[in-house]
Order: C-alpha cells, then structure tokens, then sequence
C-alpha cells in the first residue's frame, strides 16, 4: 500500500494544509510519499521531508510547475499513479483544482473534503453545506482524496525523508498562468491561525472594519476573518471571507464580531475550539453557537476588549 | 461562439435540509427544488456574453429527472436558447455527469462549457474539473470574471491568498464562483416565451457510457450539534473567561 500525497506550497514554504493531509494519509496506510511540484522549491522540499511519517519526497521542478495549474499536474501525476493506491491532496484551491482531473483519467470517483476516514474504503464528508454528513463506501481501486484541513492534526516535524527528483512532463500545456493579486499581510493565513478575530456586516464600513478590527487582530496575534455579508458589502477583501463558500477554519479561539451568523457562516467556522460572539442583537444566531457571548454595541466592546487584552 | 451551461435541479438553497431518521440520506419530500445557484451564475455570464454578441447561442443541459425540464425552463427564460434533458430518477455521479457531458459536447461542439463550481447538494466540486479532463481541455476553475478573445479565454480565478489570472487556449471549461455576476429574474415576458423553446429528450442509454455509481452511502446523519454556551456581562467578564480558558 502506497500513498502519494500532493503538496501544496508557494515555492517557498509549505502549506499547513500539507501537514495536515498528511496525517489523514498515514490514517488511510501505507507509505506515504509527498510530490513537491513547484519552480524552485527545493526548500518546500526539504520542508516536506521533515515531516514526520512521510517514506520519501518526489521533487518536479520546472516552469510548468511554478503555480501548481491543473493541466500540467494531470500529465505529471496521472502516470505516477501506476505506483500508488491512493492519491491525497488538500482540499485547497490548489487540490480542488487539480485532483478532479485526475481522478477522470483514472476513472475513479473522487471523495471531496473528508473530515473522517473509517477503512481503507469508507471515508466521512459533509454536503449541504455540513448540514448532514455522509459516510461513503467506495468500490474504486484507486481512492483520489482531498482533505480538509480542519478536521486532521498537521503531521509534526521529526522526519528525515530522502528527497528523489522526478522527470516533469514540459508541455506545451493548454493553459498558463498570466497575472495574480495575492494580498500581503504580516498577520498569520486564516486557515493556519490560531486565533481569529471576524468582522460582520455591522461594521458598517470598510474605514470602521479597519479600525476596530486590526487591533484587536493585532493585540492577539490573529487573522482578520470576515463573514460573507461584509465582503459583499465591501467591507473586507474577499480572501477574509469565513464560511461555506469561503475559508473553512477551526482556530483555537474565534472571535465574531457583528456577525449574526448565517448558515453559511457557521459552516465555516463551527469547528472551532472557542467561539466568542460580540452582538447587539441577543437573538442573533452566533449565539446559538458561541461559548461566550457579549450582547453590545461593537463600537464600544471591541476597543475596550482590545485595551483589556 | 457557442457555449453549453449545465444546469443541476437542488434543494433550494434558502431549504433547511432534515437527515431522514433511517439515515438513507436527507428529506426530499415536498422540498422546494431549484436551480443549484451556482449553475445561475452560469447561466447568467453565458447570457450576458450573448447579449454583448460574443456568442451566437447558449444551450443549457440538464442530468435528472423529469422535473429538471423546469430548471432547464428557468435557463430558457433566464435567456438561453435551448435545452437538452437527459433524464433519469438515478443518482448520477460527477464522474458519470462528466462522462455523459463529454458526449454532449462531441455532439454539440461548443467553444466554451461553463459549470458551477459546484453543486450545493453534495459539494463535490469535480464535475468541470473531469469533464476538462476527459476532453483534454483546459479549465479555468471558481472564475470571478471570464474575457473570451477569439480562441483565447482569460479567466481570472477566485484562489486561496487572492485572485490568479490564466489563459486558456480554447475550447476550454470555465467554472463559476460567487462573485462572477448577480444572476438575473426571468421577466414574465420572457417565461412565457421560454415555454416555446425547445428541449431535446433524451436518456443516459443514447450515450453508451457507464455511469454506474462508484460509491455506496453508508449513512447520512447529522452534524455534531454545539451547545450554547454562557451569556457574559460584560468585556472585563469576558476577558475573565478567557484568561481562565487559557484562550488569550
């Protein structure tokens, strides 16, 4: 039994996600090899190695690679896979844009997002929006797998894998990468923080979002999350945005502020270990949900709770 | 320039879905259905690269049972201009969509098929990842704006961290993502109409591919339930518990 799991990294560093996939790899059995396919990512690499738990790491490097497009990995992994029963990646932009391909050319049916795995077939993932969940029998020979991050520890660093260079298939390919805004910050990445602090549509405006909520941010060391109303409303960049149809996370200590707490929302962030609601409106449904709640007005609370901490 | 939009009739998504007691699955049962929105957004930008005269014709296709007529209807008054219903009371999985897909595309010879980027029953996230696959096309997955240029397609993709623009060398898979477009109401002018365009029949059997489900559901249940927690006074209240908590 063999599992190739794939990376997901910038060229610089690994992801947590990786880490976190895996722990669920070495859940599923077998060895498990890591494939790093990047542009000068011999340092994730490296990274990769040390995982604990990881046989070996295969390294593609070249152009085609730099940003991890779904039509290059197919044509690199789809062969690999003679050698694997399984493929694993995390449920990441990058796994869920890359894995379905594969899974195609296999002719496999691939489990998207599983929270749990109960046999070497029977895997758990929520639908409807984690509103029920379902565990799924698979008769397919190989199992192709994306992970959620939330629900698995990140594999801890005591290993010393030997890293193999692959040969990586340099197309032409039908698709190439043109331009990206990816947003600077020196804040933890949602996904991967310890603690968040999230703002909601009762901020009002992007001026107040800003003002109220990056200092608290800053005073715990945490990511600045939004809800789905506040990014619409411009509020907040759209890469803040907690929920189903954004970033899925489960911090230690979560903090909602003037978030009422949509279905959608809460499908985002449930998981997490503490919830903290900050709202005027007791009936809010965050309440439902939080471990503590504060009913007030956010303009007072949110300073005094930034001075207090 | 001819696009093809497959539609998926879901639970609407205002429904709050019930896990049936023998844990089979989740209560279909007088549950009002709609067009997963997703597929709407699909749609929309189909119509609107219509209406700019980018595209001569918008075909929308539907997998499912007899009522998926009215969600293919809603994309006929949405603005596109004729349906294909391959019907079927089986579940069809991604991979089988795919397959089936993929033949409606050999007949059909669009220059550009644009999905959902997922479906919000199951969430699976894969059908236009493996129809780009089966075709040997390439994909532009959680577009938030699509620019078709002659063969050319740039589709600027939701990813995590930001946005990432790629070129795609058509016939290519577009997949849509929230902030795409804000998809239009069917007038009444235009739903009567709708109800004059045409919808082919047909079955999974006219297309020879096996689409025999690969998984088995083993059970449905509900999610872990969270409990309330406590209500504080105040800030410093709060501060309290969460030095006790051991949280900040």
């Amino acid at each position: 039994m063999a599992v190739l799991v794939i990376a997901d990294h910038d060229n610089a560093a690994l992801s947590d996600a990786t880490a976190k996939t895996v722990t669920a790899a070495k859940a599923f059995g077998g060895d498990v090899d890591v494939l790093v396919a990047g542009k000068g990512a011999a340092d994730v690499a490296a990274a990769a190695a040390g995982l604990d738990g990881v046989r070996k790491v295969l390294h593609a490097d070249g152009d085609a690679y730099e940003k991890q497009l779904a039509e290059a990995m197919e044509a690199l992994i789809v062969p690999m896979m003679d050698g694997y029963d399984a493929l694993f990646a995390p449920a990441t932009t990058m796994g869920k844009n890359v894995t379905p391909r594969i899974a195609a050319k296999l002719d496999v049916m691939q489990l998207s997002d599983i929270v749990g795995i109960e046999g070497q077939d029977t895997f758990v993932r929520p639908i409807y929006a984690g509103n029920a969940i379902m565990t799924v029998k698979s008769s397919d020979a190989k199992k192709v797998v994306t992970v959620r991050g939330t629900a698995f520890e990140a594999a801890g660093a005591g290993g010393s894998a030997a890293v193999e260079t692959v040969d990586a298939p340099g197309g032409p390919f039908k698709s190439s990468f043109v331009s990206e805004e990816i947003v600077a910050s020196d804040r933890p990445e949602l996904t991967a923080a310890k603690r968040i602090v999230s703002g909601g549509r009762a901020l009002g405006s992007a001026e107040e979002f800003e003002r109220l909520m990056n200092p608290l941010a800053d005073k715990l060391g945490a990511a600045v999350g939004a809800s789905r109303a506040a990014v619409d409303a411009g509020y907040a960049p759209n890469d803040y945005q907690v929920g189903q149809t954004g970033k899925i996370v489960a911090p230690e200590l979560y903090i909602a502020v003037g978030i009422s707490g949509a279905i959608q929302h809460l499908a985002g962030m449930k998981d997490s270990k503490i919830i903290v609601a900050i709202n005027k409106d007791e009936e809010a449904p965050i309440f439902q949900v939080a471990d503590y709640g504060l009913v007030a007005d956010l303009f007072n609370a949110v300073p005094e709770l930034t001075d207090a901490l | 320039m001819k696009v093809l939009v497959p539609v998926k009739r879901v639970i609407d998504y205002n429904v709050k879905v019930r896990v049936k007691s023998d844990q089979t699955g989740v209560d279909l049962a007088n549950v009002k259905m709609s067009m997963n929105p997703f597929d709407e957004i699909s749609v929309e930008e189909a119509v609107r690269m219509k209406e700019a005269g980018a595209v001569t014709e918008v075909v929308a296709v539907s997998i499912g049972p007899q009522q998926a007529q009215e969600t293919i209807r809603t994309a006929l008054a949405m603005g596109a201009d004729r349906g294909i219903l391959i019907k079927t009371d089986d579940d069809v999985e991604p991979l089988g969509v795919a397959k089936l897909l993929a033949k409606v595309v050999e007949e059909e010879s669009p220059d550009l098929v644009i999905l959902g980027k997922q479906a919000i029953d199951d969430d699976s996230n894969q059908t236009g990842q493996m129809l780009g696959a089966l075709l040997g096309w390439p994909q532009g997955t959680f577009a938030s704006e699509v620019k078709a240029d002659g063969g050319k397609v740039n589709v600027t993709r939701e990813v995590d961290g930001g946005l990432q623009t790629v070129a795609l060398d058509g016939p290519a898979i577009v997949t849509t993502d929230l902030r795409l477009n804000e998809p239009r109401y069917a007038s009444l002018p235009n739903i009567m109409k709708a109800k004059k365009k045409p919808i082919d029949m047909k079955e999974p059997g006219d297309y020879g591919v096996d689409i025999s489900p690969r998984l088995t559901v083993v059970k449905v249940t509900e999610p872990p339930v969270r409990e309330a927690g406590e209500k504080v006074e105040d800030v410093a209240a709060l501060v309290d518990k969460l030095k006790t908590a051991g949280a900040v």
